[in-house]
């Protein structure tokens, strides 16, 4: 049961079926293939593995986009290690870059400078590098974003979900420790940054920014751990991850978007060989080059521009790479709230923006399909998407969240905001203070609206065809316009979707009026339940289908819709039309 | 006498003879033409000058006597020092064309003379910050040494505003930390004597002129500097990731459009 799908040798699009291989035995004798074949049996797994189908859509590549940034972060990394030295040890500058010469700084600085105007491609391999991280975690976030708004994370995948949500999570401290390494002026701002952070956790934190630092900010201790946490640690833990990641992907096998054709026990897609070889190894090389092409393009990081890190220096845009950003928004928004009982402080404003806000998103993140199916009472596995707009609720949720994400994230440049776009300082701050709670349940009820108009469209469209434009004036002066029935095809992808229905709480007692054992649906439970499926517009029934068609022979003409405010049609069909 | 006849046809005589001419010409013209009673204006006379200037232009904020009229916001002048005004109006800072949080700068009606008749009258009002000589602030002949020392006193003490290649930066309410991608050397200096707007005043005793010149000189060489690829605006990180999503996601997500839209030859 929990092994799902295999490929539909009916699949409409896909490869031709391949013929069933003679048996390993018999292939035993061939060659250097059949003696590893006798104590491996790749051919019997090359077999399975090259006919892999993979559906085509291009929003099932933003994953391979964050895998490939991965390799190339790897192979530039290598590089990089090689001349980098992790040492806060302080050095006079003697390299070739005249306007830093004898500016006392670290090992570490002065390593970076040498490789960017020292050693050969040194410059284009750290742009790379720099350009490959940022892609890398915004890779990773427009595919989980995919993945979330459609539906990708229900069942069996939830396991798979919660890695993504770690790699995520792990990508970000990786891509910090990278940007702290060079101890340049912003690296260094950045250190001091999480130094608040670590501070404000109550009562340990003083010990704990010791324990990181190993004494007072900012030590000689840190940008040798970092190193180690960057190159060694981490992405030993990311391999491992992505490693896991891709092999429940291999098991679950592909989802793929709804369709004629497209079942639960199928994938449609092009096979691994010798399409998708092509069209991912070809896609390898294009990540490959438009990264070469940023980092030989496009200046990142300017660290000689920075400085060295200088406790006494800070300069205006000191800013973390973006998918710190939204922290950053919410520390620079909050109001200064600070306690103080006993011999303790409290720093509320570090504390909950900081470690607050990221607990939040990431706890919020992993647990949302145990809610979901906990709301739904959805205990069936899912291989089909849904179309965001069958999943109003969750669609909304996610645009809100999105909307949040991305009002904290414009506070993180609210200096940038000002000086690019002529604005207040002060009015930013105030605006986002109040926008990032309101702007989040704007942002929901807007996209809730046009989900369920969208529904309402494909019911109009299944029910009436589609508008063909030509307009019909009847003898009697009317005026209606003609409409073309829709394919079977698209039909059937626009009614395929399921409704469960929202869950009943359960009744205490039996008819006997004994007590009830075993699980219940708490109240709680079915209100959110009730919630969640309150207002998505019903899919036509077969038997309003079957109406429409014939009503539509004789005057194949339009019925308007009744300004149904929350598009709540009854159940017994077709609202009242006009005809 | 038959020498001054000879001497008379001599080639070069014609010449010298017009040569002559326009000198005693242009000599009695220079002596007899009215322009000839236009001597160098004595410090007086600048300064009534000046003053003429200041109430024409000036004075409806700073007060007839540059004493500031607090109802405009404008303070006053007595004391300021020529520097500040030279700073002011050369920028175009002042006179302001409508009062706004901060006054920007923009191109300069003004001669240099009328702005040297201003500077020299508020100057009158009270002892300030003179308008500096170009050894000065004048950046050249300083070794790379000196010119990096320059670059570590302007992340010490500018970046916090203008940003670390002065790009500018925001400040409350409005305010901005203004670009000094295109400030005049003398422009620095004098910002900095003077502390116009929101900007702290770094006087003589605190940054030394030999300093303001090495600050200025890495100001100069860094912006002559080639920038690894486009400089994304100069605005760090956030402009970085603006161009991460815009150009790298954005395009490579128009590519995987096409990749997968490319059928499979069957």
């Amino acid at each position: 049961m929990a092994k799902p799908t295999t490929v539909d040798p009916e699949v409409p699009q896909g490869q031709r079926p391949q013929r069933a291989e003679p048996s390993v035995a018999a292939t035993a004798a061939a060659g250097s293939v059949g003696w590893v074949d006798d104590r491996v049996p790749v051919s019997s797994i090359a077999r399975k593995g090259l006919r892999k189908a993979f559906p085509d859509h291009w929003s099932f590549l933003l994953g391979e986009i964050a895998l490939y940034t991965f390799i190339i972060l790897l192979l530039t990394g290598v590089f990089l290690t090689i001349w980098f030295k992790p040492s806060m040890a302080e050095v006079e500058y003697e390299g070739s870059y005249a306007l830093m010469r004898g500016i006392p700084m670290s090992e570490a600085f002065a390593s970076t400078l040498s490789i960017s105007f020292d050693v050969r491609g040194g410059l284009l391999i750290r742009q790379i590098h720099h350009w490959a991280a940022m892609l890398f975690v915004a890779a990773m976030t427009a595919h989980m974003l995919r993945v979330f708004f459609t539906g990708a994370f229900r069942k069996p995948r939830e396991l798979n979900w919660l890695i993504g949500v770690g790699l995520l999570s792990i990508g970000l401290v990786e891509g910090f420790a990278g940007y702290s390494l060079p101890d340049d002026l912003l690296s260094g701002t950045g250190l001091r940054f999480v130094d608040g952070l670590v501070r404000s956790i109550p009562i340990i934190g003083t010990w704990a920014e010791f324990f990181v630092f190993g004494g007072e900010f900012p030590g000689e201790l840190v940008i040798p751990r970092l190193y180690m946490v960057h190159i060694l640690l981490v992405p030993g833990i990311l391999l491992a991850l992505v490693s896991a990641h891709m092999a429940l992907l291999v098991y679950h096998k592909h989802t793929h978007f709804p369709g004629p054709g497209r079942k639960q026990t199928n994938v449609v897609g092009q096979a691994l060989f010798p399409v998708y070889m092509a069209k991912a190894g070809g896609f390898f090389f294009i990540v490959f080059g438009v990264t070469i092409l940023m980092g030989a393009l496009m200046q990142i990081n300017p660290v000689w521009l920075y400085g060295p890190y200088n406790p006494a220096q800070v300069t205006a845009g000191s800013q973390p790479d973006w998918y710190m950003g939204f922290v950053e928004g919410a520390i620079r928004i909050i109001p200064n709230w600070e306690t103080h009982i006993l011999s303790t402080t409290w720093s509320w404003n570090i504390f909950l923006p900081g470690v607050g806000l990221m607990g939040l998103l990431f706890t919020g993140l992993a647990l949302y399909p145990f809610i979901e199916a906990w709301i739904t009472g959805d205990k069936a596995e899912h291989h089909i998407l849904d179309r965001p707009r069958n999943a109003p609720n969750r669609t909304a949720l996610g645009v809100a969240g999105m909307t949040a994400y991305g009002l904290f994230w414009l506070s993180g440049g609210n200096d940038i905001l000002a000086t690019q776009f002529g604005l207040s300082l002060n009015a930013i701050t105030v605006f986002m203070r109040v926008a990032v709670f309101v702007g989040p349940v704007i942002a929901f009820i807007v996209t809730k609206r046009i989900c369920l108009s969208l529904q309402r469209r494909d019911r109009e469209r299944v029910l009436h065809g589609s508008s063909s434009g030509i307009l019909v004036r009847r003898p009697d002066g009317g005026y209606t316009e003609a409409h073309a029935p829709i394919t079977q095809a698209e039909a059937f992808t626009l009614t395929q979707h399921t409704e469960l229905p929202a869950l009943e709480v359960s009744e205490t007692t039996d008819q006997h009026g004994v007590k009830r054992t075993g699980k219940r649906t708490s109240r709680l439970r079915a209100r959110l339940s009730r919630w969640y499926a309150h207002g998505r517009v019903p899919k036509p029934t077969a038997q309003e289908i079957a109406d429409a068609g014939h009503h539509g022979e004789d005057e194949a003409d339009h019925a308007v819709e009744p300004a149904a405010g929350t598009g709540e049609l009854t159940s017994s069909g077709e609202p009242a039309s006009t005809h | 006498m038959r020498s001054l006849t000879s001497r008379r046809h001599h080639k070069a005589a014609r010449l010298l003879l017009v040569a002559v001419a326009l000198l005693v010409t242009g000599g009695i013209y220079a002596v007899v033409s009215p322009a000839a009673s236009v001597a160098a204006p004595t410090p007086e006379e600048t300064i009534a000058r000046g003053k003429e200037l200041f109430a024409v232009s000036c004075a409806s904020c700073h007060g007839l006597n540059g004493e500031g009229l607090a109802s405009q916001g404008a303070p006053s002048l007595v004391g300021v020092g020529a520097a500040a005004v030279d700073f002011q109006m050369r920028t175009g800072r002042m006179p302001m064309a409508n009062p706004l949080v901060q006054a920007p700068g923009k191109t300069n009606p003004f001669t240099p003379e009328e702005i040297a008749a201003i500077s020299l009258y508020v100057a009158s009002l009270g002892d300030g910050p003179a308008i500096p000589d170009p050894d000065q602030y004048d950046p050249s002949g300083l070794s790379p040494e000196e010119v990096a020392v320059g670059g570590d006193l302007f992340r010490t003490n500018c970046s916090a505003c203008h940003n670390f290649q002065g790009s500018g930066g925001a400040l409350p309410n409005g305010k901005v930390a203004p670009p000094l991608l295109d400030a005049e050397p003398i422009d620095i200096h004098e910002a900095m004597r003077t502390g116009p707007g929101e900007m702290p005043v770094f006087a003589d005793q605190a940054i030394p002129d030999k300093d303001v010149k090495a600050m200025i000189a890495y100001l100069d060489q860094v912006h002559a500097e080639p920038s690894a690829g486009l400089s994304l605006g100069g605005l760090g990180p956030v402009s970085e990731g603006f161009w991460a999503w815009v150009v790298g996601i954005g395009g490579l997500v128009l590519f995987a459009m096409w990749i997968t839209k490319k059928a499979a030859r069957r």
